[in-house]
């Protein structure tokens, strides 16, 4: 593996590498709640939707897990980013 | 509160279809979708389709979009069918079945459907490599989009990854609209998509470098060219590297069945590779684990629109068949039709792997 190649942005949205990824996953956290608890990866506005793929693909890789063995991580809403005032019932204006 | 007999998630070919048939046996159906414009990718799809006669093959996609709405607008008429565009489902609540949906980004509400159809389609694939956040770096999807919604062409010269049809098709349509390709990147040893589409694009010149992967996109701030290199067949880098002159670099690495909602309301999901991604075991009739869920189209697994207008039909008139007693009759005569005509889009060749992943999600029905 390059410094170019670990260098890769995997989580777009929490601006996450492929390097500080392997290096957590090395340190065993290899589940991606773990790995969104000490990231933020999949935390930004789409919502893991860009890199949850590939980061579960990189825990299988480093732990010799099947693909579907690494547990996805819980889904919770809201599927998007929403403003904190509108669900706190700001009036419209 | 807001109520409604059904709730449709997703105005692309399976939401509308669900829709439609809903409102045809008479429940009164609510349709969200996010996009400013219903239709989902059809309204972007300017080829031709495949498929059979039943779901219009030799039309052109946003021409069947047409068609569909064409049905929709009579539903709306007569007050059996309302549609939220601009509209995200946000979330659905297991504990009392409530859905919450922001209106673009200002508005938050929310409604409690009796049955919902999960029709939320797909999203992109990526993948990583060095630079893939510079802007230029697109999905095929964005790029579709940007050309034949929004009549903005992505950049000058565009390398694209991957040859599967949305691949090829984008690269063709991206020449219709004065775009240069590259030249089209695939990592296994054959074409993906179908021929007839990948002689359109080598009749025009365009190289299609197969067992080859992008290892790198080069620019400062922007796009200004990729490195390319042969793989073998356990996809080692082998050969020289290739630089390829570009201003974009466009991925059709594949789509995955966006199913947050069918997540968060508990439905019994499984990995199927064949189907691209987790999706939500079902029965004949689409409906999932969660007896008022049911799913349709790509969120189902990805397939063709052919198949998602099916799929979408079925599940629309099981969901509203579930509500309305005397409608089980017509479930039986026409589900028969349906499940015929997905039996013909999905036979020979083309269709074998869809059929082994159906294998693997699909029960009789739910005990």
């Amino acid at each position: 593996m390059t410094d170019k190649e670990r260098d890769n942005v995997v989580c777009r949205c929490e601006e996450v590498t492929l390097g500080e990824i392997q290096d957590w996953i090395d340190r065993g956290y290899d589940t991606f709640e773990e790995l969104k608890r000490v990231l933020r990866v999949g935390m930004g506005p789409c919502q893991g939707r860009g890199c949850r793929d590939i980061i579960l693909r990189e825990i299988a890789k480093r732990t010799g897990k099947k693909f579907d063995e690494i547990d996805p991580g819980t889904v919770r809403p809201p599927t998007k980013p929403i403003k904190l005032g509108i669900i706190g019932g700001r009036e419209k204006k | 509160m807001k109520t409604t007999e059904i709730l449709v998630v997703g105005g692309g070919p399976a939401g509308l279809s669900a829709a439609i048939e809903a409102a045809s046996l008479g429940c009164d159906v609510v349709l969200m979708d996010s996009d400013l414009k219903l239709g989902g990718q059809l309204i972007k799809q300017t080829h031709k389709f495949f498929g059979s006669r039943e779901e219009f093959a030799g039309t052109r996609g946003f021409e069947i979009g047409n068609l569909l709405f064409d049905e929709v607008e009579k539903y709306k008429k007569e007050g059996k069918l309302e549609i939220f565009s601009n509209t995200t489902v946000t979330g659905y609540y297991k504990e009392d079945g409530i859905v919450s949906y922001t209106i673009g980004e200002e508005t938050y509400d929310l409604i409690k459907p009796q049955r919902i159809v999960m029709a939320t389609g797909a999203q992109e694939k990526r993948i990583a490599f060095p630079n893939n956040d510079l802007p230029g770096v697109y999905g095929a999807g964005a790029v579709q989009t940007l050309m034949n919604v929004y009549g903005v062409a992505p950049g000058e010269k565009v390398l694209m990854i991957g040859a599967g049809n949305i691949g090829l098709i984008v690269s063709y349509q991206l020449m219709q609209a004065g775009v240069k390709v590259a030249g089209i990147v695939e990592a296994m040893p054959r074409i993906g998509g179908y021929w007839v589409h990948a002689a359109k694009i080598r009749r025009l010149g365009v190289p299609i470098y197969l067992q080859h992967t992008i290892t790198e996109a080069l620019g400062d701030k922007v796009i200004e060219g990729a490195v390319i290199q042969e793989i073998d067949n356990t996809f080692k880098l082998v050969g020289e590297p290739m630089k390829i002159d570009c201003d974009t670099i466009c991925m059709a690495i594949g789509l995955t069945p966006t199913c947050e909602l069918l997540w968060s309301a508990g439905c019994e999901m499984k990995f199927v590779p064949q189907l691209c991604g987790y999706v939500a075991r079902r029965d004949a009739m689409m409906r999932t684990s969660h007896p008022d869920i049911w799913v349709a189209g790509d969120a189902a697994g990805i397939e063709e629109a052919s198949a998602a207008m099916v799929e979408g039909r079925i599940a629309g008139l099981a969901a509203a068949a579930s509500l309305k007693p005397e409608g089980c009759q017509m479930l039986k005569e026409k589900s028969t039709d349906y499940l015929k005509r997905l039996e013909n889009l999905r036979a020979g060749e083309t269709g074998a792997k869809i059929r082994c992943g159906l294998e693997q999600v699909c029960c009789e029905c739910w005990g």
